[in-house]
């Protein structure tokens, strides 16, 4: 499926990130980052692999407190957030982790209802079995339901994965290397997957990746993740138009390995 | 390689001591921290019910075939050995008071409480701890789901509340054990062995015995979860959380054994 390209409004930003800063001891990861992304769009956010991607995309959903700086996430600021109010906002923001974190004691079915089941507590039955159905539906994977995730493939995992955030019906996806690790054909399945979802569910996503393949197919806008700052940030063919040396060879690794 | 290079990297002793002060003082009050945080989560809503009698019957029913066969033994042995000691001051009738005293005081919580942190422990550690290192606390946690709740909670009380149970159960297999050989050896009856065996024990005794089981079984699953919960990344570190969930526990349980019996003692 080709992706027709989103109009982006500018005046309407979901996320909104100021002048953030995050060490770990002596390591300066993110230094000053600005980001704003708008309501409906997907952003993908490139680096190579160390640079901070996962870290910017944890800080956004509060696994991690900020040093400096702000993160604003659908009006909130995320680092002031009692421990009740982030849990309210965490219903609207799904995340999508690189290795899947399947729940692998549960079975397919359960780790999907496992959110739904403790968010929700006066769900009835057959309403749980019906999202559960539909949302793997959407994934197009109903015939694992009953299968554990260590009889799944890698790219079944992340599909699995990509269903049980949507179960939440979140307002932002935040995917962390939704194609890393899986094959070109699987690559390819996972993009339109990506692209699907936020057609059917409205979602506003981040995509961090450093798969320009992934980049060009999902993304609306591309920003880059250089020395702990987004130096540059817009279409694919803006950002690869750029002359700095950093971006060149990341655009050549890319399509010559 | 030049052997002065190598020796750069060793630091004098002094400061290795130093640092593994430091160390030791940092888990302290990381662990300190950890127990206070459970006795602020624990008496908070939701309670998770279910996952608690999940993990009772992880913790509980499935140590049984272990417990059971380790018991037993340790009656049947306990007799056999005590027997020729006895046997020299023609005392083999006191038998059933000194095993009843032994089992009760020492044993069955000792063996029960180093076989549940063998089992137990290292189970918890290893689960935890996978589930540490491949994210899936990470995931609870931002489906809205408080993780330390669910999982560590429910473990703590599992072990707290189970432990107990299983030394009772312990006492009880191994008394059956020591009963057998009694009987075959000295031809006691099962009223008059019992009979014994509830006459040496005081009130004091069952009361020492539960709360230091009690101790114990929240001993193990603090340390199990612990280990699991703050585990370092990779496969590695799932692998050193188990195991350091069992030396730490065991090191405890019996540091506690110590000081409970001393203080025990005084009362007596
Ligand atoms: N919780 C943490 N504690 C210490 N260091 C961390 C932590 N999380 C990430 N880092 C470090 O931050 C750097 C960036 O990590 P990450 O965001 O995962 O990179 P990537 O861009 O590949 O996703 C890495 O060097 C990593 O070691
Ligand atoms: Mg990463």
């Amino acid at each position: 499926m080709l992706k027709t390209k989103k109009a982006i409004d500018k005046n309407n930003s979901v996320i909104s990130i100021r002048g953030l800063q995050k060490a770990f001891g002596d390591l300066h990861i993110l230094r000053g980052v600005d980001l704003d992304v708008y309501q409906g769009e997907n952003l993908v956010v490139l680096g190579r692999s160390g640079t901070g991607k996962s870290v910017l995309i944890k800080i956004i959903s509060g696994l991690l407190l900020p040093d400096e700086g702000q993160v604003n996430v659908l009006g909130e600021e995320v680092a002031l957030l009692k421990s009740r109010e982030l849990m309210a906002l965490r219903l609207k923001v799904g995340f999508s982790f690189q290795n899947s974190a399947l729940y692998d004691s549960m079975t397919v079915r359960q780790n999907l209802e496992f959110p739904l089941v403790r968010n929700s507590r006066n769900l009835k039955r057959s309403q749980i079995n019906d999202e559960v159905e539909s949302v793997l539906d959407a994934v197009g994977l109903s015939q694992t339901i009953e299968q554990m995730p260590s009889e799944l493939s890698g790219g079944q995992r992340k599909r699995i994965g990509i269903a049980r955030t949507l179960i939440l019906r979140p307002e932002i996806m935040l995917y962390d290397e939704p194609t890393a690790g899986l094959d070109p054909i699987t690559c390819i399945e996972i993009n339109s997957l990506i692209n699907e979802v936020q057609e059917k569910y409205k979602t506003t996503s981040i995509i961090i990746t450093h798969d320009l393949t992934c980049a060009k197919e999902t993304g609306d806008r591309i920003a880059m993740l250089l020395d702990g700052q987004f130096a540059i940030q817009g279409t694919f063919d803006e950002v690869f138009a750029s002359d700095d040396a950093r971006v060149q060879s990341f655009y050549n690794y890319n399509f010559t390995q | 390689m030049d052997p002065n290079t190598e020796n750069q990297n060793i630091p004098p002793a002094k400061h290795v001591i130093s640092r593994t002060l430091d160390d030791f003082f940092f888990t302290v009050y990381h662990v300190y921290q950890f127990v206070l945080r459970f006795f602020k989560e624990v008496f908070l809503p939701p309670y998770e019910f279910k996952e608690i009698i999940h993990q009772c019957y992880e913790v509980g029913f499935k140590s049984l075939p272990l417990i059971s066969l380790t018991g037993f033994i340790t009656g049947v042995v306990f007799t056999n050995q005590s027997r020729p000691s006895l046997a020299n001051f023609g005392a083999t009738s006191w038998l059933p008071s000194l095993i009843s005293i032994a089992i009760v005081r020492a044993l069955a919580p000792l063996v029960t409480a180093l076989i549940a942190a063998g089992k137990v422990g290292s189970n918890m550690g290893a689960e935890l701890g996978s589930m540490k290192v491949t994210e899936q606390i990470d995931a609870m946690e931002v489906s809205a789901t408080n993780p330390f709740k669910y999982l560590v909670v429910s473990r703590i009380l599992a072990t707290t509340f189970m432990i107990p149970l299983l030394v009772m159960y312990t006492a009880f297999v191994a008394l059956m054990g020591a009963f057998l050989s009694v009987h075959s050896n000295e031809q006691t009856s099962f009223a008059m062995f019992f009979s014994q065996v509830f006459d040496s024990l005081s009130f004091l005794d069952l009361f020492s015995t539960s709360f230091k089981s009690t101790v114990f079984g929240f001993t193990i699953g603090v340390v199990g979860c612990y280990c699991g919960y703050n585990s370092s990344k990779g496969t590695e570190g799932v692998g050193k959380a188990a195991n350091a969930a069992v030396v730490a526990a065991m090191f405890l349980i019996f540091v506690e054994e110590i000081v409970i019996v001393a203080i025990v003692n005084a009362f007596r």
